[in-house]
């Protein structure tokens, strides 16, 4: 019986010894996999498709909010970073004049707004039920934890956006 | 041969209009492409004679909007732009501050010529009824909403400030909070535009 019993517990040892090297791998491999993302986030450069935050009043417009259909135009909020997406560009093709944002366009009149300073702008503008659009300018995020925290950031307002439409 | 000539020159053209546009110097207030004609008016102003854009013609035009009793934006801005007069010097003089009341039952010329003094005496204000008062900020679309405190009232006002070239176009608007040194820089802008 000893002698099973310390065959048995040698075996067992033996396999364990075969399998901590696996799980190490194995922890390893997760742990990787875990922080490879934040690595990415925290050090891969930010880039976007442009400086400029565009958004535009689609032609006829006017015309459809006059038939009743509710047309939102600007966001509420609009986030900006400066240094990487920190001009708003606002674009009137309606056929009628339209108070866009902070100003009254004309048509096929845009609007150009660089932003040089981190801060929360209000406008008030009348597209908008509450009768403000609010422009949120963020610092340029130089360090990887503001690289990091600025994508989290992103990808919570995508989510945000995608689960509301 | 010529067809050649003519499309090589208009190619050069589009050229030099393009690095002219690259090139130009970026104003840190917003701007109105294509820039339109500013809307005209004509109102009481603080020093006895009608104000009107065309009386300014030749000069660049800030255009203001707010009331004399504001606690903290008007003041603000006024002395931002008292400030960039100052910063600009002997140009200052090609630089018209019109400051336009939302206020049209408390702010009238004297009153507006007493407060404006404080800032910078070569400010003019504008005054008029409700009615004149309400059709030129429709025609920028700068919004005014009167707000009570307690047995007084105030007014809820866009904060911008508009800027008119030489020519009485509307350029730019910039937005509060702007130093006096970014007003200056682009008044010189426009002052050479």
């Amino acid at each position: 019986m000893r002698t099973t019993s310390a065959s048995y517990w040698g075996r067992d040892s033996a396999r364990s010894g075969v399998r901590r090297p696996l799980a190490r791998a194995a922890a390893l491999a997760v742990a990787l996999a875990a922080f490879a993302p934040l690595a990415w986030a925290a050090f891969a450069p930010l880039r976007v498709a442009s400086r400029e935050a565009l958004f535009e009043i689609p032609r006829g417009t006017f015309a459809r909010r006059m038939a009743g259909e509710p047309l939102p135009i600007l966001p509420d909020e609009i986030h900006l970073t400066l240094g990487l997406q920190d001009v708003l560009l606002l674009r009137n093709l309606d056929d009628v004049p339209q108070i866009f944002g902070p100003t009254l366009m004309m048509p096929g009149q845009s609007f150009r707004l660089p932003f040089r300073q981190a801060a929360s702008y209000s406008f008030a503008c009348t597209a908008h039920a509450s009768g403000q659009m609010t422009v949120d300018v963020d610092a340029h995020p130089a360090t990887p934890w503001a690289r990091l925290a600025w994508r989290a950031r992103a990808l919570w307002r995508w989510v945000r956006s995608e689960s509301a439409t | 041969m010529k067809p050649a000539l003519s499309l090589l020159l208009s190619l050069m053209t589009l050229i030099a209009g393009a690095r002219a546009h690259a090139e130009a110097p970026e104003l840190f207030a917003g701007v109105f492409d294509p820039p339109r004609a500013a809307p005209e008016f004509s109102l009481p102003s603080s020093d006895g004679e009608p104000v009107s854009l065309e009386r300014f013609r030749g000069k660049v035009v800030v255009l203001a909007f707010g009331f004399t009793s504001c606690p903290d934006v008007c003041p603000t801005t006024l002395t931002t732009l008292a400030g960039a007069r100052r910063a600009l010097g002997q140009q200052a003089a090609d630089v018209q501050v019109v400051y336009v009341t939302v206020d049209a039952a408390r702010d009238d010329a004297k009153r507006m010529r007493d407060y404006l003094a404080a800032f910078d005496p070569a400010f003019l204000g504008a005054t008029g009824t409700a009615q004149q008062l309400g059709a030129v900020r429709e025609a920028y679309g700068v919004a005014a909403e009167r707000v009570a405190r307690g047995e007084s009232y105030a007014f809820s006002h866009s904060s911008f400030t508009y800027l008119i070239d030489r020519a009485g176009k509307l350029r730019a608007l910039m937005p509060y909070g702007h130093a006096a040194s970014d007003y200056a820089h682009d008044l010189r802008i426009l002052l050479g535009s």
